[in-house]
């Protein structure tokens, strides 16, 4: 391929499928009695398969992590700032594996994939999904590729929950994991806005109960608000603020409903784009993974005992202006691995973007982990 | 021998340590290559951090004002401050929870009660600037000087059991009129 060779990009990618025919039972108890996920890699996995890397992504992202692809150029992958040749995650030295989950609309086997029972769309029946099952069935993808075991697991967000989990799930096949804005646990109040998503979603005429595939509707303004909703979480007021202030769209105040601020269009236009392409029952399903993660459940809420089968080493990130997942949520996961003896760092960076902070190219974070992986052995 | 050399020879083999304010990490480094003392170090600046990640160190980036709550009481052999006493605000709590999170602490400082330094207040009639204090009055980040007498009466005061002193000037130990010969102080103490 002729492709224009892009500085420190990866250039030219494919997302790939894995389809797994051995059921997966769910923590809820339902089995999955098959599934595929999709993903992508970068870069070359060494003889000794000891150089790879697993990216996990957060809400609304997906396993096209870096590059673009041919037939899309447009499309570059959500964290290409930090994945790629020379880029904190060097694809000149790591085998770099961007996984979608299970339950998502985005290529692997979620609720608009056909139900083998019945022919259709699998929709409301599709089971809920938690973190722990989104590792079980990375792992056979993990199996599929030949890696026995990563050198670093790696996420923001939801994807810093899943870089946790495999830590737990999988103790002895991760080496190290990066764990970027994330938490232990939602608070009351992260479930609390969850749950408005939700009400916006299945409140929704276009939602029937989560059957609206066969009846040809997508309950759109459920999507929008419950995108909404999240855009405010992923924002420091300070962001918000600097971004759009109280600017106005038109010239003077309407005295009516029409757009009136700027920070206004802004939410309209990130919601309309949304419901375009994401599916509402996969918003209910990540929102409830979310909600239920909490590996200190089955230790009487105590983290660190949750933590004592861990092996790996752990690099864990926050950002001062998150309130969504605030740096005393990360500080919390440090004391637990502190309690177990783990080999941890921990950076608190005074970034001013909010939960939004770790999609960004700061110099100190990026800065921070380039080190941090360029000491990792292969 | 220099300060880090005197802090060095004081940690026990295989200690776990905790150095708080451990700027580029090299006092870690150095523990772990020759005593195999695993560690984790306390920073709060950015530069200083990314060096200690650099240096392969574990470091958690944490506002040593705020206390020591991420460490379980008795969790480190060895708490180390290291130049640092003197720019923390609020000694008292901070010398406490050292001695609740380790079984026992290395305070090291600049003496402010070194000859020089008293010289150049009582006769230039001025904030002294040295080697060890090189910064102006105005810009230093350093916020409650003492000397080695004044660290004893502190520690008297909050019952710490003092089980080694060291005074260093120019890389040699001072022995005698420590507080007055000593440009640099060294405590080993426990609770």
């Amino acid at each position: 391929m002729n492709a224009p060779r892009i500085p420190g990009s990866v250039g030219i990618v494919e997302a790939k499928k894995a389809r797994f025919a051995e059921p997966l039972r769910l923590k809820s108890g339902a089995v999955l009695p098959e599934f595929e996920i999709a993903y992508e890699t970068y870069g070359t996995l060494n003889a000794a398969r000891s150089n790879a890397v697993l990216v996990c992504h957060a809400l609304n992202a997906s396993h096209h992590v870096a590059g673009v692809y041919a037939d899309d150029p447009d499309n570059v992958g959500w964290w290409d700032n930090m994945v790629g040749p020379g880029k904190p995650v060097d694809t000149e030295r790591f085998f770099v594996v961007g996984s979608n989950y299970i339950g998502s609309c985005f290529g692997s086997t979620g609720p608009a994939s056909i139900n083998p029972a019945t022919g259709k769309p699998w929709g409301a029946d599709f089971p809920v999904v938690t973190v722990e099952d989104w590792v079980a069935a990375q792992a056979r993808l993990a199996d599929h590729l030949g890696i026995e075991r990563f050198a670093a697991v790696i996420g923001g967000s939801l994807g810093a929950m899943q870089a946790l989990q495999w830590a737990l799930s999988f103790p002895g096949r991760v080496r190290h994991s990066i764990v970027i804005a994330g938490t232990p646990r939602l608070s009351a109040q992260n479930i609390a806005f969850n749950e408005v998503a939700r009400q916006a979603i299945m409140t929704d005429p276009d939602f029937h109960g989560g059957h609206y595939y066969e009846k040809g509707v997508v309950p759109v303004r459920g999507l929008r608000i419950a995108r909404m909703i999240g855009h405010i979480t992923y924002l420091s007021d300070d962001a918000m603020m600097e971004k759009f202030g109280r600017q106005l769209r038109r010239q003077a105040p309407g005295f009516d409903f029409d757009v009136d601020f700027e920070v206004e269009s802004y939410l309209r236009y990130q919601a309309d784009k949304f419901a375009r392409y994401f599916d509402a029952n996969t918003y209910l399903r990540i929102t409830k993974a979310l909600d239920y993660f909490d590996p200190a459940a089955e230790y009487g809420g105590d983290l660190s005992r949750a933590f004592a089968r861990a092996q790996a080493d752990f690099l864990v990130v926050s950002f001062k202006s998150d309130w969504r997942f605030s740096p005393a949520r990360s500080r919390e996961i440090v004391k637990a691995l502190l309690d177990n003896r783990r080999i941890v760092s921990y950076l608190e960076i005074d970034a001013p973007q909010g939960h939004d902070a770790f999609l960004m190219a700061d110099p100190r974070y990026h800065g921070a982990l380039a080190a941090y992986f360029r000491n990792i052995a292969l | 021998m220099t300060e880090a050399d005197a802090i060095v020879r004081w940690v026990a083999p295989g200690a776990r340590v905790l150095d708080l304010g451990c700027g580029d990490g090299a006092l870690l480094r150095r523990l772990w290559e020759e005593k195999r003392a695993p560690g984790y170090g306390v920073e709060i600046d950015d530069a200083h951090v990314l060096e200690c990640i650099r240096n392969d160190v574990n470091v958690l980036q944490m506002d040593l004002e705020d206390g020591l709550a991420a460490f379980a009481d008795r969790s480190f052999d060895c708490v180390i401050l290291s130049e640092t006493l003197q720019a923390i605000h609020r000694q008292e709590p901070l010398l406490r929870e050292m001695l609740r999170v380790g079984r026992e602490a290395i305070v090291s400082f600049p003496n402010f009660g070194y000859w020089k330094l008293r010289l150049q207040i009582a006769f230039g009639g001025r904030m002294p600037v040295s080697p060890e204090l090189p910064y102006a009055w105005y810009e230093t980040p350093n916020v409650h000087h003492c000397t080695l007498a004044d660290f004893e009466a502190l520690a008297a005061k909050l019952g710490l059991r003092i089980l080694e002193r060291l005074a260093l000037t120019g890389g040699r130990r001072v022995r005698v009129a420590p507080n007055l010969f000593g440009a640099t102080a060294l405590y080993r103490v426990s609770a």
